[in-house]
């Protein structure tokens, strides 16, 4: 999966689970841009786990505060999981 | 004038023991009851541990025919309620009629028999639900099965603020008994949070530690659930010293506020505002204060903000204090947690045997109070305080003065 398309499903999620419109996100958007706060997070990690069927551990949360970080994140996952297939 | 309003009676179930004796030694050596959860199938979890009231059989309290009434939660109270009452010297003749008040805090009530009942019909559609499913249910069902097992007529309601739940029932039984509503008040808390669909739900908060609670710890990782019941038997002053009743404390004041802050962070503005006005409300000068048992659950967020909270508060005396978080041992019992660290601060006054903060491994610098590291110290102290912060914002503040100094 190319980075544009993880990012492009990143951003709707986000979108998605907090009731955006996706137009208003962008690859370079921030959490703290976006006025979304840790609770939100959670909610966008749970979302994001159905969306790419990975796992993300509680402690990698705190570091996700941007589409950018989170972007990496899950292709880091998805290369992890298919090296692992 | 106000009535001075002292505890002479204490209950304890939960992970460190099923009575106050276990309870308390546990404490006293630093003794986690931590351990892999058995009550609930661990592979369908992300975490591993908790702090279960590892024993516990309905069957060993309660004729089959009661057990059916009761969930687990109510059960834990009722055999809280009796231990404190037999630890308080008190006959049934005592405590039955309507000067007695029973305020008690759960945060979730019957949830285990919730989470059974949607099994049956869910997963098993069964369309038959069990017909005892609300009676066990509902959050007063302790309350209310404690009032019936000791005839007792007066004041009884349930408190629910989540994490802070039974230091509100406690705080408002002591209002009662000081203001003349009651005498006497069988106060404190109960939680049962060890069923599939609430750990599921505790598992996608994020806040549980993978492996133990660290509290003040700079590795700290989160919370670890917690089981089980704390009652305290509170009455007047008098009435403890004319029935020559042995004193563990006097609950001095208690204070609350809400941070109207944020639904999961918390706000060291709030939890301020509810010290401040326990020491208010007890006429203590903050300087008097020598042991504050803390919220202290382990998590990131909590722990700093506690921090700031207590220098806001005591200012160069929070140097002086010794703080410790004996959700370290117990785990976070909820709605239980209160009553359960109100059980370990009167023992802590009347033994002069400060709990510690079990599993600390190394300084935070945003939390760079004396947190008591994994070993309990011998003073004596004029008075303490133990503070709740639920998630919601709602904070709950007791505060305790030493049976010395009465």
């Amino acid at each position: 999966m190319s980075r544009d398309e993880i990012s492009a499903r990143v951003i709707a999620v986000i979108a998605k689970t907090q009731h955006l419109d996706p137009a208003s996100i962008q690859p370079e958007s921030t959490f703290e841009g976006l006025g979304l706060d840790s609770l939100d997070g959670i909610n966008i990690a749970f979302g994001l786990e159905s969306e790419f069927d990975v796992n993300i551990p509680d402690d990698a949360l705190p570091k996700l505060r941007s589409v950018a970080d989170i972007t990496d994140g899950i292709a880091r996952l998805l290369e992890a999981k298919e090296a692992s297939a | 004038m106000k009535r001075r309003v002292v505890v002479t009676g204490l209950g304890t179930v939960g992970s460190l023991g099923l009575d106050t004796a276990s309870f308390w030694d546990a404490l006293a050596a630093g003794r986690p009851g931590i351990r892999p959860i058995e009550t609930v199938d661990r592979s369908i979890l992300r975490f591993a541990n908790g702090a279960e009231a590892a024993g516990f059989q309905a069957s060993s309290y309660f004729e089959a025919k009661e057990a059916d009434l009761l969930d687990r939660f109510a059960q834990f109270a009722i055999v809280a309620a009796a231990e404190a009452l037999r630890d308080a010297g008190m006959e049934p003749a005592d405590i039955a009629g309507p000067r007695t008040a029973v305020v008690l805090g759960t945060s979730i009530g019957g949830q285990q028999t919730v989470d059974d009942g949607f099994v049956e019909l869910y997963r098993k559609n069964n369309p038959r639900g069990n017909p005892l499913t609300i009676a066990r249910t509902m959050p007063n069902a302790a309350a209310s099965m404690i009032t019936m097992r000791h005839g007792i007529t007066g004041p009884a309601w349930t408190v629910a603020t989540a994490c802070s739940s039974s230091n509100h029932a406690l705080g408002q039984a002591f209002w009662a008994v000081r203001d003349g509503l009651a005498d006497r008040a069988l106060s404190g808390g109960s939680e049962a949070p060890f069923n599939p669909g609430f750990l599921k739900a505790w598992e996608a908060m994020r806040v549980i530690a993978p492996d133990t609670c660290r509290p003040f710890s700079l590795d700290r990782k989160g919370i670890i659930l917690g089981e089980g019941a704390g009652i305290l038997v509170l009455e007047t002053l008098d009435a403890a010293r004319a029935r020559g009743a042995r004193i563990y404390a006097e609950i001095a004041g208690f204070g609350m506020s809400s941070d109207a802050h944020h639904i999961t962070q918390p706000s060291a503005d709030g939890a301020a505002a509810a010290i401040r006005m326990a020491l208010d409300d007890a006429s203590l000068p903050p300087e008097a204060i020598g042991y504050i048992n803390a919220h202290g659950t382990g998590t990131a967020a909590n722990d700093v903000t506690e921090t700031r909270s207590l220098k806001q508060v005591f200012g160069t005396h929070a140097s002086r204090l010794a703080v410790s978080s004996t959700k370290s041992m117990h785990g976070h019992a909820l709605g239980a947690a209160g009553a359960l660290e109100a059980v370990a601060t009167s023992l802590a006054l009347y033994h002069g045997l400060l709990p510690p903060t079990a599993n600390y491994s190394s300084p935070d610098p945003e939390c760079d109070l004396d947190v008591l590291p994994n070993a309990a110290r011998h003073a004596k102290v004029d008075a303490a305080l133990s503070n709740s912060f639920a998630f919601g914002g709602l904070n709950a503040v007791l505060a305790f003065r030493s049976p010395d100094a009465l």
